[in-house]
């Protein structure tokens, strides 16, 4: 086995002690910060997005890998050069208002930061003119929207509309999620993406920023 | 006494949406019999899901629901609008579903609560969102109980939701809800504990034991009600039997009489 598929092996199982001593023995051995950080890790979170989704891997598993993951990047990231760094797309993600859960907008952070994305928070019981304006703020690739309530569903098509409203749609993908959201739903409020859980919610904003 | 409030009829359950939406009262009747035959002490009815017919469809389900059965219903509705309908529609004081201390919806359910004979869940949720810790829970709850003693509450219509949150994000939330709970008993003597059980486990291959195992841990430290599937022989047996146990249950009467009916096998 190479030292990249090594490592990946090792953040599957969670394991962050080996998993900085492998990181740290590759560096020296000559392997890039970046290569160590695209190839191995973040190849290795887009394996535990997939067994997650797929239901072979728990939530408690997925996070024990994305903290040996983002302990292993504070090792990796002062050698990777400016340009270098891992982002591949930024996201501003939150729960809409009148809705205080974050148990599913965290898991969906925390797979996103794997995946290599900058994430901006804004919490919970966000409006949709705090949407504009942290979309104004941060020109981000992607916004998600969270709700847990069927009673805060119609608030992510408010958030859209105002969003939309606020001529910022352009170059923007807007995702949404939570237990209550299907895919009909999404698409009945113009939503460009739905995911029924973190994992696939990584592997979405993915693909919808290779469009 | 355990309260089991039986969590069937919510339209967020694709078989009662779609009962609700053909207006099938069979489905709905044979569901409500056969919670009440397996011990509910509540109905719970939730209309919310289909947005924009939660009036129209709460109204019907109340008048079916009631027709099924004697028991007294768990009104279930984010809207006082909604719950204000539903209680002139009920023949028995009902239990209300819910109040919180989260800003606009405290104020106005607290008007609605004013003056009502009914009982209330309350939910130790606030502006700053679900309770971290054992503090935000009891805080909570003697604020809500403060509250709605206020306006003419007695305790035992006052049932306290921890909001039970999974051990899949963090492995401290069975701890802080049992700690939480064994607070709340004791500095707050008189109110009900209740809580949806099924939370503690999202997250988790093979969730009924871990609910069960909750439930027993929880009853242990004076939770006596859960919103529950009522039809769940399994957790039902478990709760008459850990009820028993802590000490509620005079000569193991209820345990005994289980046991006769063929409910609780071992």
């Amino acid at each position: 086995m190479s030292q990249l598929s090594t490592i990946t092996e090792t953040l599957i199982s969670g394991d962050g002690e080996a998993l900085q001593k492998l990181v740290q023995e590759a560096l020296d051995a000559g392997i890039p910060a970046n290569t160590i950080l695209n190839d191995a890790l973040i190849s290795g979170m887009d394996i535990v997005g997939a067994k997650m989704e797929c239901g072979d891997m728990f939530i408690p598993e997925v996070l024990m890998a994305a903290q040996a993951m983002s302990e292993s990047v504070e090792i990796l990231k002062p050698l990777l050069a400016d340009g270098q760094s891992s982002v591949v797309g930024k996201v501003i993600i939150g729960t809409v208002k009148g809705d205080l859960h974050d148990i599913g907008k965290n898991l969906v952070k925390m797979m996103l930061e794997s995946a290599g994305f900058e994430i901006i928070d804004l919490g919970v019981d966000i409006s949709p003119e705090d949407f504009v304006k942290a979309i104004i703020d941060n020109k981000p690739d992607i916004v998600g929207l969270s709700a847990l309530l069927t009673t805060t569903m119609p608030m992510m098509k408010k958030s859209i509309q105002t969003i939309e409203e606020s001529g910022l749609r352009k170059n923007l993908k807007i995702i949404v999620g939570g237990a209550p959201v299907n895919q009909a739903f999404a698409d009945e409020i113009g939503a460009d993406g739905y995911a029924p859980d973190a994992g696939a919610a990584s592997k979405l904003a993915k693909s919808l920023l290779q469009q | 006494m355990f309260t089991v409030i039986g969590e069937r009829i919510n339209t967020t359950l694709k078989k009662v949406q779609a009962a609700v939406a053909e207006r099938n009262a069979e489905y709905i009747i044979d569901d409500v019999k056969k919670q009440d035959a397996a011990g509910a002490t509540y109905i719970d009815v939730n209309a919310g899901a289909r947005i924009g017919h939660e009036e129209a469809d709460m109204r019907w389900l109340l008048e079916v629901v009631q027709s099924a059965t004697q028991l007294p219903l768990c009104l279930d509705s984010p809207d006082p609008n909604i719950l204000e309908m539903a209680y002139g529609l009920v023949n028995k004081k009902p239990l209300i579903n819910s109040i919180s201390l989260e800003g606009d919806r405290f104020e106005s359910m607290m008007r609605y609560l004013a003056g009502k004979d009914c009982r209330i869940i309350a939910l130790c949720m606030d502006d700053s969102g679900m309770p971290k810790s054992i503090d935000d829970i009891v805080g909570r709850a003697r604020s809500l109980v403060a509250e709605l003693e206020k306006i003419g509450f007695k305790r035992d219509d006052i049932f306290i939701d921890p909001l039970i949150q999974p051990m899949s994000v963090d492995i401290r939330n069975g701890g802080i809800a049992m700690q939480a709970v064994a607070t709340i008993v004791s500095e707050l003597p008189g109110v009900h504990i209740t809580g949806g059980l099924s939370n503690i486990s999202y997250g988790l291959p093979q969730r009924r034991i871990i609910n069960r195992c909750f439930l027993a841990m929880m009853i242990a430290h004076g939770f006596d009600s859960a919103i529950m599937d009522p039809l769940d022989k399994d957790i039902m047996a478990l709760m008459t039997t850990a009820d028993m146990v802590k000490g509620n249950d005079n000569y193991c009467m209820k345990y005994i009489k289980a046991v006769r009916a063929g409910k609780i096998v071992a």
